[in-house]
């Protein structure tokens, strides 16, 4: 049971990594912010759940468990906000950005 | 090569790049951004030296809140920045240079020369911490050890405000600080003004009440109360207050006046000035704390507001 539960955690966290290198790739090839803010956010959302997701396990109690969700949760809403909000400025800005 | 030796020789590499970034570029705004990546990367660096009271300080204050009072000059700065086309003369940048090796190189000098057993009151604090309560040495040093410190800090906090306070304009002392908003009426930063603000309010006191034992402290979580207060106002969901107010500047003195009398009292009930009776030095420490978040968490905010500017006529 525990072996299975590592294993799940390594293919979790590697899969999280994966998409943060995605979403760094993305920054810095992609031609304009808007796109490379599309590439940010998918790193920031399901890159992080994913190594929550996997350190679930490893947590030891519910309590630090509910904590590393939470931890999810609110990079979710401030990385959500800071995505529209920067977008917005490039849109106003012009194509150009 | 171990993986944990791997990880802090990446890290210090990252800290000396970003440091090196934020002082080579000419663009403040960049320069800013270079700043706030540092600190984060030695908020980890303070991790992994076990310091995490220093690492919560250094990303709250040192990184958060500093960053965003730098990025908020950088905006005021933009159009005279933009003006300054020449560069420095030769002379100019040959005087800098060298005045900025021969730091370095005192700084370094000193390093070198410090003796290999750093002298270290560490033990004597431990030693001496169940007397104060509380279980947390930091908290116990910050609060009792060193409480003159401590006061005189937030003595200077308050200072500071007066600093910019007095920078304002005459005719400013009957409006408000103007904060930039990034935007006018647009949904987006109200939502997240409206939903975060509980859970950092929470996440705040709790620093607080947790310090007394754990990694945490006032400083720590009025600094995220300041942040929530300041996105609220940024959002556009509140006024900030006029600095005539009266409650206003009560509560700007709310701390250190509270730790000063606590303090004098002391000298009655304890035998000296800011001494507190042993039965009882956990919950005076907690009776000074609450003032002085308060105080923090005003404080902080008010500086990032700037001085009072004149109210639009309309």
């Amino acid at each position: 049971m525990s072996a299975a539960l590592d294993l799940f955690t390594i293919v979790a966290v590697s899969a999280g990594v994966l998409f943060f290198l995605a979403g760094v790739v993305g920054l810095l090839r992609f031609p304009d912010a808007l796109t490379r803010l599309h590439a940010l956010t998918k790193a920031d959302n399901v890159g992080l759940g994913l190594i929550v997701a996997g350190l679930l396990p490893q947590a030891g109690s519910v309590l630090a468990g509910l904590k590393l969700l939470l931890v999810w949760l609110t990079v979710l809403l401030a990385g959500a906000t800071v995505g529209q909000l920067i977008a917005r400025v490039a849109r106003r800005a012009g194509p150009r950005a | 090569m171990s993986l944990e030796l791997f990880y802090e020789l990446l890290l210090g590499l990252l800290v000396l790049a970003a440091a090196s970034w934020s002082v080579a570029t000419r663009d403040s705004y960049s320069a800013t951004v270079g700043f706030v990546s540092y600190g984060l990367l030695m908020a980890l660096v303070w991790m992994q030296l076990q310091a995490v009271d220093v690492a919560l300080a250094e990303a709250a204050i040192g990184s958060g809140l500093t960053g965003l009072l730098l990025l908020g000059a950088a905006a005021r700065l933009r159009a005279a920045e933009a003006r300054v086309t020449a560069r420095p003369s030769r002379m100019l940048r040959a005087v800098a240079a060298l005045a900025c090796t021969g730091l370095a190189a005192a700084l370094a000098g000193t390093v070198l020369s410090l003796p290999q057993s750093t002298p270290s009151l560490a033990g004597a604090a431990v030693t001496a911490l169940p007397a104060t309560g509380l279980g947390n040495p930091v908290n116990g040093v910050l609060m009792a050890f060193r409480a003159f410190d401590t006061l005189l800090e937030k003595v200077v906090l308050v200072l500071s405000l007066v600093g910019v306070w007095s920078l304002a304009p005459d005719l400013g002392w009957t409006g408000r600080p103007r904060l930039l908003h990034p935007f006018a009426d647009d949904g987006v930063l109200p939502f997240l003004a409206r939903t975060l603000p509980p859970l950092g309010l929470l996440f705040g006191l709790h620093l607080m009440w947790n310090g007394a034992d754990e990694p945490g402290g006032a400083f720590q979580g009025a600094t995220v109360i300041a942040a929530m207060w300041l996105l609220v106002l940024m959002a556009g969901l509140g006024e900030v207050p006029q600095v005539r107010a009266r409650w206003l500047r009560v509560a700007a003195i709310a701390g250190p006046a509270t730790f000063l009398a606590v303090g004098l009292a002391g000298m009655g009930i304890a035998g000296a000035f800011l001494a507190y009776p042993e039965d009882h030095a956990k919950s005076l420490i907690l009776f000074i704390e609450v003032p002085m978040m308060l105080t923090v968490a005003l404080v902080l905010a008010l500086l990032v507001a700037g001085p009072p500017e004149q109210a639009p006529q309309r």
